[in-house]
């Protein structure tokens, strides 16, 4: 038998890489686990959005060193995914969106994003593509995007760099405790034996915690982006709606995503498998709405996506109740802006470094009726 | 135009599509057949575009044939009609003249044909290059050859098809280079016996071919094509039967304005990939093929595939395929018992097998040969809509791409306005060949809507602000 791994970890998303990454660098023998190949789910299909203007209040002060991380890629990562730093607008059309805009903005400066109002005119001079019937505007100096496709080759290459061992197409099914080790069942493979174990699953968090014994609900959205043919330049911010329904940005190479939470038809077991027809014209009438220009283009293409939220749609970071040197990681609202900075934060927890911002305790989402029945360690 | 409910919508209205949608119609099933083109017929009796006057060719007969009975028949045809979303069971989404709308039945035949499938070499992409699809689109529907003076290379019956329409259509034809040699042709004739009447359409070809004057290089492919001051010069190679280059074989160079080069049909698996029903890799042919039963029904419950997007057989089997389509539906359905239905199918069958023999023989004749990708040089664009080259595609299966959606994360190979519907073929297979794994592990590109681009205003249509259905907001 091969010797036990210092750490596995399950799931090879933005969560797990990133914690994976830092335990190799920190001389952990490390296994990355994943069932299909690395950041092909949320994690290489999500809009790459860095705003702070969708951001959940209160993970402001982590998705503004997410975002920096994301900038700094080529220095810590070592390789540019396409991050680029824009001005953030989000605009109201109608008074009630108004009020909404006003009074987010205020919510999220209070949590540290410098986001403050401005006139329409000072908005279309930020972004001149912007539909001159906006009625009101809010301007955030950090914004900005990452191509998510290559969130998967940049990682993978640092975590080859870094000598952690990937394993790819390897779905987990299952986890058995013996000897103060995990054992990880893999589908026609020998188990991998690990010392530490991280559940890094995204939107199959509540099954990997099944494993455990731990109930955990985990709700799933499915959601739907929208990508056009390459066309001429028509804006350079990344742009929003008060409501949080859209999210819009143009690439370097002409192509715009449009985005924005809308949702499609799916599930954890089947992905997101298909997109409602009125959803798209809905989500996409909202982009034309914010930049009239986008009339010209074509829709290319429209992917769904699946996100993960808890009961109370914060984030769970941080060791497993009552199993001893297992951890979770996953359920982050804009958790790929933050991502960076969450997988280094557990990563810190896990190598005995004081963690610079506050873990996200899952113990708090333990549902009590099916309590943890595996052996506890001393 | 809002959501409209019938019992069976057909998709295409090709020789497969037509059939299957006048079989079930003449059952008493309410059919809808939806074509983005103008005219129902598809490839092969595709109707002319132009009112010059042109060669009367059988398939312009046998077209104009189908053309009639449909519009004779109780389905309702629905030109101008691009879908570009199957969702639901099933709600098919359309964008045509008046703006998108939808219709919504339990049953779907898809009958959406084949795409052409060129394999990349120096020069593919360049001006006056076309497939042999495209030259026979240009052929059919407005008579015309695609230069003054056309080499026309590749594989299989295409070749000699595209070559006489040429010499029909008054251009020149510099040279057929086929893949292919004449002991591989004859070890197709027995296949090809149960179809007299079209072997012998192939005789009269290269008769047709010889008269002219058009010299046929047999065994050999095309190694580049370059652009020159006057045109364009196509290299010629000799080849082995794996398609490689044989060493030391004398390359012939011809001074053209036009090439016309195909290697074989894939099947059109947009909407079969889309609803995520079971594919398998047919190595004869090097296609993916949706799974289907004998009534055509594919692994998901309504959803039936006739014609070409099944598997790549000619046009004589995609008619019968259709029609058998046709009665599973109306089996399915309840408008046939299964006595009636199988009585009718068994006539059918008989002739398809004989059909499907003939187009398999036909379909390997096509297809590619592993050389012919080996030789691809690394430089060379694999991916035309966003230029990735074959280096780029092995760098990233260096780098540990082994599936080709991974790949096309990495490299954008396959993002473009064409979906891969080009290179994803030949991605996969470089991959696969890098690997030294299988198509079945390289997989396929996920389906997803738009099959096929959708302009943002007719999408949209006009609006005001107060018209757009919102969700509820986002939490904060
Ligand atoms: C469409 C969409 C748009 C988004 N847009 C943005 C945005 O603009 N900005 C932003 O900040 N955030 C955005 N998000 C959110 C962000 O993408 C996610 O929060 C983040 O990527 C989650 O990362 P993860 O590692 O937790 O999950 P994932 O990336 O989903 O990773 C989970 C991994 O677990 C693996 N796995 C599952 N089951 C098993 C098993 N049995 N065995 C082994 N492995 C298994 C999966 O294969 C997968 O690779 C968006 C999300 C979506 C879906
Ligand atoms: C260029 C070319 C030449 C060929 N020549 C021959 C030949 O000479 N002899 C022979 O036996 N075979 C030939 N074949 C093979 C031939 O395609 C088939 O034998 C036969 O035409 C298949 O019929 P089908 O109905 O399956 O597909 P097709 O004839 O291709 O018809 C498919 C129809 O579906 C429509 N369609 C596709 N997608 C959509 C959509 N999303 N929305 C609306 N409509 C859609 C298309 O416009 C088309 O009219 C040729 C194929 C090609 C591509």
């Amino acid at each position: 038998m091969t010797e036990a791994f210092d750490v596995a970890v399950v799931g090879a998303g933005v969560m797990g890489a990133t914690t994976a990454l830092h335990l190799a660098r920190a001389g952990m023998r490390t296994a990355l686990i994943d069932r299909g190949a690395i950041c092909r789910e949320a994690s290489g299909v999500n809009a790459g959005t860095l705003t702070l203007h969708m951001t959940r209040a209160v993970l402001i002060p982590y998705a503004i060193r997410g975002r920096q991380l994301w900038l700094d890629a080529p220095d810590w990562l070592g390789m540019d995914a396409g991050a680029r730093a824009t001005p953030g607008l989000s605009v109201a059309f109608t008074p009630a969106e108004r009020d909404m805009l006003e009074h987010r903005a205020a919510a999220r400066r209070a949590e540290g994003a410098p986001i403050e109002l401005v006139t329409p005119a000072q908005a279309r001079a930020i972004e001149p593509g912007l539909n001159g019937d906006i009625i009101a505007a809010a301007h955030c100096a950090l914004d900005g995007h990452v191509t998510a496709y290559l969130t998967g080759r940049a990682y993978r290459r640092a975590l080859v760099a870094a000598g952690a061992t990937l394993m790819e197409q390897h779905p987990v099914a299952g986890i058995d405790r013996a000897g103060g080790q995990f054992a990880i069942r893999v589908a026609g493979q020998p188990a991998v034996r690990a010392r530490r174990l991280v559940l890094a699953g995204g939107v199959w968090l509540e099954a990997m915690l099944g494993w455990l014994g731990l109930h955990v609900p985990v709700k799933c959205l499915i959601n739907q982006l929208v990508v056009t043919e390459r066309m001429r330049p028509v804006m350079r911010s990344v742009l929003g709606i008060a409501n949080g329904l859209l999210s819009l940005k143009q690439f370097e190479n002409g192509t715009v995503l449009i985005g924005g939470g809308w949702q499609g038809i799916g599930d954890p077991a089947r992905g997101g498998v298909e997109a409602i027809p009125d959803n798209l014209i809905g989500n996409v009438r909202l982009a034309r709405a914010a930049i009239p220009a986008l009339a010209e283009g074509r829709v290319a293409r429209i992917w769904l996506g699946l996100e993960s939220e808890t009961a109370d749609a914060l984030p769970m970071i941080g060791p497993l109740p009552g199993i001893g040197d297992a951890y979770v990681i996953g359920c982050v609202h804009s958790g790929y802006t933050s991502g960076p900075f969450m997988g280094k934060l557990l990563a810190d927890h896990i190598l005995d470094r004081e963690p610079e911002l506050p873990l996200f305790d899952p113990a708090r989402l333990v549902q009590p009726q099916r309590a943890a029945t595996l052996e506890k360690t001393p | 135009m809002n959501g409209r409910a019938t019992d069976l919508v057909v998709v295409g209205a090709g020789p497969a599509g037509a059939a299957a949608a006048m079989q079930a119609a003449a059952l008493g099933v309410r059919t809808v057949l939806l074509e983005d083109e103008a005219a129902a017929g598809g490839q092969v009796y595709r109707a002319p575009a132009t009112t010059r006057d042109m060669a009367r060719s059988p398939e312009r007969r046998q077209g104009d044939a189908l053309r009639a009975a449909l519009a004779g028949s109780s389905v309702q045809v629905e030109h101008g009609q691009k879908v570009w979303s199957v969702s639901g069971q099933y709600r098919v989404d359309v964008l045509g003249p008046q703006g998108p709308g939808h219709w919504q039945a339990p049953a779907l035949i898809v009958a959406t044909g084949a795409l052409e499938r060129v394999v990349p070499f120096p020069g593919w992409t360049l001006p006056g290059v076309v497939g042999l699809a495209a030259a026979t689109i240009l052929l059919k529907a407005h008579g015309m050859a695609p230069g003054e003076r056309t080499l026309v290379a590749g594989a299989g019956p295409l070749l000699a098809a595209v070559a006489v329409g040429i010499v029909k259509a008054g251009g020149k034809v510099a040279a057929v280079v086929d893949l292919a040699t004449p002991g591989e042709w004859a070890a197709c004739l027995p296949a090809m016996a149960g179809r007299p009447d079209l072997l012998a359409r192939g005789a009269g070809w290269l008769a047709r071919l010889r008269l002219a004057g058009v010299p046929i290089l047999t065994g050999h492919a095309l190694a580049a094509v370059a652009a020159t001051p006057d045109g364009l010069r196509a290299t010629v190679q000799p080849v082995d039967s794996l398609g490689r280059p044989i060493p030391g074989g004398a390359a012939t160079s011809f001074e053209v304005d036009a090439v016309a080069v195909g290697h074989g049909l894939i099947p059109s698996t947009d909407v079969t990939r889309l609803l995520r029903v079971e594919h398998w890799f047919d190595p004869a042919s090097v296609t993916w093929r949706p799974a289907l039963d004998a009534g055509f029904r594919t692994t998901r419950a309504g959803v039936y595939v006739a014609g070409d997007g099944g598997g790549v057989l000619g046009v004589a089997a995609a008619g019968l395929q259709g029609r058998l389509a046709g009665l599973a539906v109306a089996l399915d359905l309840g408008r046939l018992s299964q006595v009636q239905h199988d009585a009718r199918a068994e006539k059918l069958r008989r002739k398809l097998a004989r059909a499907a023999r003939f187009g398999a023989a036909m379909a390997r004749m096509m297809a590619p040969r592993p050389g012919q990708f080996a030789a691809i040089p690394a430089d060379a664009i694999v991916c035309r809509c966003e230029d990735v080259t074959r280096a780029e595609i092995e760098e990233a299966a260096a780098e540990g791409a082994c599936e080709v959606n991974q790949l096309k994360a990495w490299t954008r190979c396959g993002m473009g306005p064409c979906q891969g519907r080009v290179c994803g073929d030949t991605a996969a297979a470089l991959l696969a060949q890098f690997h030294a794994s299988d198509r079945e592990t390289t997989g396929l590109f996920t389906g997803r809507t738009p099959l096929r681009p959708l302009p943002l205003d007719q999408l949209t249509g006009e609006y005001g602000y107060a018209d757009i259905t919102l969700p509820p907001p986002a939490p904060l």
